[in-house]
């Protein structure tokens, strides 16, 4: 017998994405466009580390490189526009699957290692990333690539502000509701089972290895798509995109949101952009302020701001 | 007589200097239930990591109903019917007593490439998953967080797990360990009833319980099997009483 049960996680999820719903409203009430900008940049972060969750909350992957699929999304949708393709339907699925297979490359490489090893040649295979994107003169190199035409979907006109954060909101909330199905099935139970004792999943026969790098791929393919749209959102791509300190910000929105939450690092981009952004106008030296705010934060709050929010109990 | 189940033959495994594995000999038929005992250090864990596949041995064969499994991966081995319980108690700890056991149904139905349907919901894994913790006794604790759970309630859930693999042989690494009397007493009765039905290698400290459920019993020492027989040639045996009954009794 399933009854459907509105619990307090759920609850608090949905009026997450509420207001996230209102942000174009109250930008266009006190006519301050900049939040849309900065809130859609933001949803951006969170798919980006919702993705992330799956491989580090789930199944206690530590991957230093986030930001490396991030930068192939971002690049797929930078080429092929300087290469005249206007197309978004086209950019953006190149885009996933691009990113779907760079992700199976690091993913079997580095899941043959563990613990440090895999955070360090995480790290690694981003950081190599980020120096060819360094090297492509032709794409622009270390100055980066602008993007002539955001382009439409359909009746979806990208250049329109407020579709493209709406857009994102959708796609963002798809990729929660995917993620929780995916942790909810026997895939995400041999996935959690691996993590928290390899011994025991080994001895009832299930092999940890391959369904880690289906978790990677996953992951990776999720933030790819984080990548196009935020190449999308700022008609621009650099390197930078793949800088180690993102692929560090992401595993922040993360442990801040709280780990294995999945709507926990929402929370975590938004807390993390939203304060760098207020506390960037105060001083320069902001991650002096930020930095022990973290501390405290991972110290007190077991699960994360999202522990704290929906009861430490559920996801 | 028909061909043994499992054949270990010279199984050699050194840690540094140490062989805690030397040249183990060790044949189990069906349905047999034989006793592995031995002094703590002997060998008897690294024998069943060995067998189960954790451990690769450093030289000699294994062999599983006819197939040389010296070098298959562990996972494949406990799909093809070999299923060990743990002398640590070794569960998923944040999920409850049917989520493990319903993670071992779901690992003996083939692969968990499945992504969609809910696992939670699920009744072609609960309720084999449910059967699988009647047979320990834990049915009623069933959505209890196995951290939750009382030693001998986690021991039993050790062999719940095992079972629900639907194994032909079971590896059980001292099933009594840090049991009080009357779960040792369940315990054994457990084990009595899968006799005949299962075969299983029991390393046990329990005399009483190696001489009631054993059809034959090896004494390992040092790596080595210094005895192997019926349960009453083996407690006549001088040296083994010398090496270890004696000690023990
Ligand atoms: N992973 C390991 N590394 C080093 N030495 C080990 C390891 N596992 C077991 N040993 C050693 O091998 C010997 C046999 O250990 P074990 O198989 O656990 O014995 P038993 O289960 O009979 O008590 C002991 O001397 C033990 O210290
Ligand atoms: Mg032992």
């Amino acid at each position: 017998m399933r009854v459907p049960v509105i619990d307090r996680p759920r609850i608090a999820t949905f009026l997450l994405f509420g207001l996230l719903a209102l942000v174009p409203v109250y930008a266009g009430l006190f006519d301050q466009p900049f939040y849309l900008t900065l809130f859609a940049r933001v949803m951006i972060f969170a798919l980006a580390a919702v993705s992330l969750d799956l491989v580090l909350g789930f199944g206690g992957m530590v991957s230093f490189g986030h930001a490396a699929y991030l930068g192939v999304g971002a690049y797929a949708v930078g080429i092929l526009a300087y290469h005249g393709v206007d197309s978004v339907l086209v950019r953006w699925s190149v885009a996933i699957l691009a990113s779907a297979a760079v992700a199976l490359f690091i993913g079997s490489v580095s899941l043959r290692t563990s613990g440090m090893y895999f955070i360090m040649i995480t790290l690694a295979f981003a950081q190599m990333l980020f120096y060819l994107a360094v090297s492509l003169k032709a794409y622009g190199g270390d100055d980066g690539l602008p993007i002539a035409q955001r382009g439409a979907i359909g009746p979806i006109d990208l250049n329109s502000s407020t579709q493209l954060y709406y857009l994102i909101l959708v796609l963002l909330g798809l990729a929660l509701a995917l993620a929780h199905r995916i942790i909810g099935s026997r895939f995400g139970r041999a996935l959690e089972g691996a993590k928290w004792n390899e011994r025991r999943a080994v001895a009832l026969g299930i092999a940890p290895y391959r369904y880690r790098l289906v978790a990677f791929v996953i992951s990776g393919t999720i933030c790819g798509l984080a990548g196009a749209l935020l190449a999308t959102l700022t008609s621009f791509v650099s390197p930078s995109y793949m800088a180690w300190t993102r692929s560090g910000e992401i595993i922040v929105m993360v442990v801040l949101g709280g780990m294995a939450t999945l709507t926990g690092p929402i929370v975590g981009a938004i807390v993390l952009l939203v304060l760098e952004e207020i506390l960037a106008t105060i001083t320069i030296h902001w991650m002096l302020i930020l930095g022990p705010v973290l501390v405290l934060v991972v110290l007190f709050a077991r699960r994360g701001l999202w522990g704290w929010i929906a009861g430490a109990r559920h996801g | 007589m028909a061909e043994a189940l499992l054949t270990v033959s010279g199984v050699i495994k050194r840690f540094g200097g140490i062989a805690a594995s030397d040249g183990v000999d060790l044949s189990i038929a069906r349905g047999e239930c034989h006793a592995v005992i031995g002094p703590n250090g002997a060998g008897k864990t690294t024998l069943i990591a060995q067998v189960s596949g954790e451990l690769r041995p450093d030289a000699g064969r294994i062999v599983f109903d006819g197939a040389d499994v010296t070098h298959e991966p562990a996972p494949r081995r406990a799909r093809s019917g070999l299923a060990r319980s743990f002398q640590v108690t070794c569960l998923i700890p944040s999920f409850t007593a049917i989520e493990n056991a319903a993670l071992a149904i779901q690992a003996r139905q083939g692969h968990s490439f499945r992504f969609w349907r809910e696992a939670r919901g699920d009744r072609s894994l609960n309720e084999p998953a449910m059967a699988a913790l009647a047979r320990v006794g834990l049915e009623g604790r069933a959505n209890v967080p196995v951290g939750a759970l009382a030693h001998g309630e986690q021991r039993a859930l050790e062999i719940a797990l095992a079972l629900a693999l639907e194994p032909r042989l079971l590896l059980l690494d001292e099933p009594m360990a840090g049991m009080g009397p009357s779960d040792a007493a369940r315990m054994i009765a457990l084990l009595d009833g899968l006799k005949g039905r299962v075969a299983m290698l029991l390393v046990e400290h329990d005399m009483d319980a190696v001489f009631r459920l054993a059809d034959r019993i090896s004494v390992l020492v040092y790596g080595k099997v210094i005895a192997s027989g019926r349960p009453e040639d083996v407690r006549a045996d001088a040296e083994v009483k010398r090496a270890y009954l004696g000690e023990a009794a």
